[in-house]
């Protein structure tokens, strides 16, 4: 963590009334060390096409614009006003009632009321206002109109690099407004300008290169996975063998890269290991991918073009490798985009066949269409059907609670398949409450690209509503242990545990699957995928 | 721009539409201009208004299904399915929307942020916060009782569910306020209640500070417009009365289109009649076009059924992307000593570009 990041005392000092005398309007931006990521590379920019590729820093008072970049914005917001029902629709009919003001996690663990959902929005809306209806060209301000100057450019970058897409406010509009569109849109037309922040435009071009976002190479990427296949004989005895680009398999894997390459992410990725290799004996046939190795799609924090792009390798490897269906890891805004986008973009998906477990043989018919699967779909059905031998046991030492991600809650709607699974693997469940989880979930505070270094301090305020409910479980369960079904959660979620709720660790939910799976003929177990001891077996640790 | 400025500038805004038709008819006694071109404008001026604005929205697609998914997909036989909050299809969204139109179901899971320092660090909590909802409810619905109680004055044979809904709506002169010799005609409820609700949402805009911030003329202005509706309504009824043969005259002349005139009415009326005019009016150019909007929502009227059934942007192009090809091409050498397959071997002629 940055050594500037206020401590927890001092940034929770938080005032949540906006100024009373002087409007938003009258109140210019400034861009805020600790909030704001560090600008776009150039090199970053070009790799995959955009415009206005230079380095430039969001800091500094010239963030060398192209010339004319008013007409761009004007013209790229028009086209978008007549491709996106959404766009024009928001813009229009927000009655200001507020009920989304404090639904933001952004505006609970900052305040600044340019970060309440309406006021982000509003930013967009006033220029909106000003050049495309005739009330705000005639009143202005008093319409609430303004002109797009330099200086609201830069307070729309700032603040639409301060919302995580993460819909919470969207559930409470009456009019079903969704903050994530507008901000989605409004970055793209940052993205015209060349204005994105590095810490996702360089996982783009990663990813458009090497197929994942931190740029591992393929053979880098098969050597963390054989890195973890020793691990997994380290604890359990038994040796996987993961197969790859292997062309016939019946199934292909994609999980986000985070989980190949960051802890905890790595032991979720033990987890799904062991899983598949549980199950070969009874007929599953996958393989994983280097060329799509990346479920995530930092793409989709850029422009709908470039998530197109991004995801298009899903079915292009499918279909290059003759298989039947995907299941598809532990992620969050991945499987948003796989639920609501990717048939859409880049289907139809007629190559592959309706998903059919091959050990259960349950049809996913919900996935008849993307040929998609989750991969809690699949492990629940796996043992709901009793064919997994499991001991919850080995996971005691934990004390679980569960974080519903924002995108597979509001993009998606998949609540009881993680808790089941987690349930049937773990003695000690607890949930949060109610009013932060399920559809009502509290994101991590780092989604949409915001999980960078530099802007620690928003990520811990961010947090601060997630960090809140855990800290309750903790206090009234003992919880110790933060389960979640997606990367960047896995990623970021232990930097905020460890700022707000120092005793709890994070974990995805494969890796809990991982502890319980009872192999045939394993070593007795002792320790965790984490070498940690098991409940009953700390005495046993230094033996 | 504050709050103050606002409110004073929407306030003046509705006082000229008060003092417009007090003047006109008053002392100029412009009758037929306010009492029947300025409602035909008005009105013409509301659905055409409408039309083009509803078609302007319905001209751009809705290119990918992106509901607001608030509780349990469609999975597993065995997994409990949510199916108004996460609809699978046409039928869930059909009650998903009539909950949303008719009950503010989004509105009604409202909650309010409590923050506060305890001891051991910052706290917070959600509390109970139903009073927005409540308030949005009763205004609404104490509207259309108003709205279809009009219809006595508009259509001549009137309707039995009006003559009902008059009597239900007024029974608060039997129940509880008789006050027999001050010759005052029954109470009605939404007539109060219609205000309470307008003054609790123009009370809250400038009592709660996050609300009061982000407000603009444009909120300020339609309440005061309705307040002035009510007020000069109640007015009417109770206090200053008016020839209720002529203004039904003149009314039912406006909704047959043969337009008379009477002479008579006061100008109350036609400050009344003026403001529902220019309230009518302003309807398509600002945020009273939520009521339209809604049914279009995206987030709202589509089913969550995109894994199960695929749908088609309209304006879907193809992109370039990374393809395999070019990806192996970079890294073939390495693939190979890492021992994973390729698909062509060093040394065989590669084709380079990327695909459309």
């Amino acid at each position: 963590m940055a050594d500037t990041t206020p401590k927890p005392q001092e940034l929770s000092k938080i005032d949540h009334k906006p100024p009373l005398m002087r409007g938003w309007m009258d109140t210019p931006v400034e861009i805020k060390k600790g909030i704001a990521c560090y600008g776009a590379k150039g090199k970053d920019l070009e790799a995959v096409g955009f415009p206005n590729a230079r380095d430039w820093n969001p800091l500094e008072e010239d963030w060398k614009l192209p010339e004319g970049w008013q007409d761009i914005v004007q013209e790229g917001f028009k086209d978008r006003l007549g491709k996106f029902r959404s766009m024009k629709l928001f813009m229009d009919i927000c009655v200001r009632c507020g009920a989304c003001a404090d639904k933001c996690h952004f505006f609970i663990g900052s305040g600044d009321p340019k970060n309440m959902p309406v006021m982000r929005a509003e930013l967009i809306r006033s220029v909106y206002r000003k050049n495309f209806t005739t009330g705000g060209k005639l009143l202005g301000k008093l319409a609430g109109a303004r002109d797009l100057t330099e200086d609201v450019l830069k307070e729309w970058w700032y603040y639409l690099y301060q919302c995580t897409e993460c819909r919470r406010c969207s559930l409470f509009c009456p009019y079903g407004i969704d903050t994530a569109e507008v901000t989605m849109l409004g970055r793209e037309l940052t993205n015209l300008l060349g204005l994105n922040t590095g810490w996702i435009s360089a996982p783009v071009a990663n990813c458009n290169r090497t197929g994942n976002h931190l740029g591992i190479q393929p053979h880098a990427f098969k050597d963390m996975i054989e890195f973890f296949v020793d691990e997994i004989e380290d604890v359990s005895g038994i040796k996987v063998e993961p197969s790859f680009n292997r062309k016939g398999a019946e199934i292909l894997f994609i999980t986000p890269s985070g989980d190949v390459f960051a802890d905890p992410g790595t032991y979720t990725c033990m987890g799904y290991l062991m899983l598949f290799h549980y199950l070969q004996s009874m007929g599953l046939d996958i393989t994983w991918s280097t060329y799509a190795s990346e479920g995530g799609n930092f793409g989709f924090f850029t422009s709908h073009e470039m998530a197109k792009r991004l995801n298009a390798k899903m079915y292009a490897e499918a279909r290059r490798l003759g298989v039947k269906w995907i299941l598809g890891g532990e992620c969050g805004h991945m499987w948003r985009v796989l639920n609501q986008y990717m048939d859409t973009w880049n289907g139809p998906a007629d190559f592959l066949e309706e998903p059919v477990s091959p050990i259960t043989g349950t049809k996913f018919e919900n996935a008849k269409s993307t040929k998609m699967v989750h991969i809690t779909e699949f492990t629940s059905d796996l043992i709901k059907h009793n064919k997994l031998k499991l001991d919850p046991s080995r996971n005691d030492h934990h004390r679980v609670t569960f974080h519903d991600s924002c995108n597979t809650a509001r993009g998606m709607g998949i609540f009881e398949e993680p808790r089941h699974v987690i349930k049937s693997v773990c003695n000690h469940f607890y949930e949060m409450p109610p009013e932060t989880i399920r559809e009502q979930t509290f994101c991590c505070g780092s989604g949409a690209g915001l999980n960078a270094g530099e802007d620690m301090e928003l990520r811990m305020r961010g947090g601060f509503p997630r960090a809140n409910a855990v800290k309750h479980v903790h206090e009234k369960h003992d919880v110790n242990m933060l389960a979640c079904i997606c990367a960047i959660d896995r990623a970021v979620l232990p930097t905020l545990m460890e700022y707000w709720v120092p005793e709890v660790g994070v974990t995805g939910v494969h890796e809990l699957v991982g502890n319980a799976l009872v192999f045939e003929g394993e070593n007795e177990r002792t320790t965790d995928l984490r070498g940690e001891p098991l409940a009953g077996m700390e005495d046993d640790e230094n033996v | 721009m504050n709050f103050i400025v606002s409110i004073l500038f929407s306030f003046c805004a509705v006082l000229l539409v008060v003092l417009i038709p007090w003047i006109g008819v008053g002392a100029l006694d412009l009758r037929v201009l306010f009492g029947i071109i300025v409602p035909y404008a008005a009105m013409a001026t509301f659905f055409v208004g409408i039309t083009v604005r509803v078609i302007g929205w319905a001209r751009s697609p809705s290119p990918f299904r992106i509901p607001t998914t608030a509780g349990q997909q469609w999975s597993l036989p065995w997994i409990k399915h949510s199916r108004i909050d996460n609809p699978k299809g046409t039928a869930g969204v059909i009650v998903r929307m009539i909950f949303e139109v008719l009950t503010f179901r989004s509105l009604f899971r409202n909650t309010r942020l409590e923050y506060r320092m305890a001891e051991d660090g910052p706290k917070a909590d959600y509390e109970w916060e139903k009073w927005l909802w409540l308030a949005a409810l009763v205004f609404h619905y104490s509207f259309l009782v108003i709205f279809i109680r009009h219809f006595r004055l508009f259509i001549e044979q009137v309707p039995g569910f009006v003559q009902v809904l008059n009597s239900l709506d007024g029974f608060m002169q039997m129940g509880v306020l008789p006050i027999p010799g001050l010759n005052v005609p029954e109470v009605y409820l939404t007539d109060m209640l219609v205000m309470l609700a307008l003054t609790y949402l123009f009370v809250r805009r400038i009592y709660i500070p996050q609300i009061r911030y982000i407000s603009l003329p444009a909120d300020y202005f339609p309440l005061f417009l309705l307040l002035g509706l009510g007020f000069t309504g109640i007015l009417m009824r109770y206090f200053l009365r008016v020839d209720i043969t002529a203004v039904k005259e003149l009314a039912v002349g406006l909704f047959k289109f043969h337009p008379k005139s009477p002479e008579g009415i006061g100008v109350i009326f036609y400050i009344h009649l003026f403001i529902i005019s220019v309230l009518i009016a302003y309807f398509p150019f600002g945020k009273l076009m939520h009521f339209a909007g809604i049914f279009l929502s995206p987030t709202r009227n589509l089913s969550n059924n995109s894994r199960i059934k695929r749908h088609v942007n309209p304006w879907n192009y193809p992109v370039k992307y990374h393809t395999y090809e070019e990806y192996e091409d970079d890294f073939r050498e390495k693939m190979i000593e890492a021992g994973l397959p390729v698909d062509k071997q060093p040394g065989t002629p590669v084709e380079t570009g990327e695909k459309e």
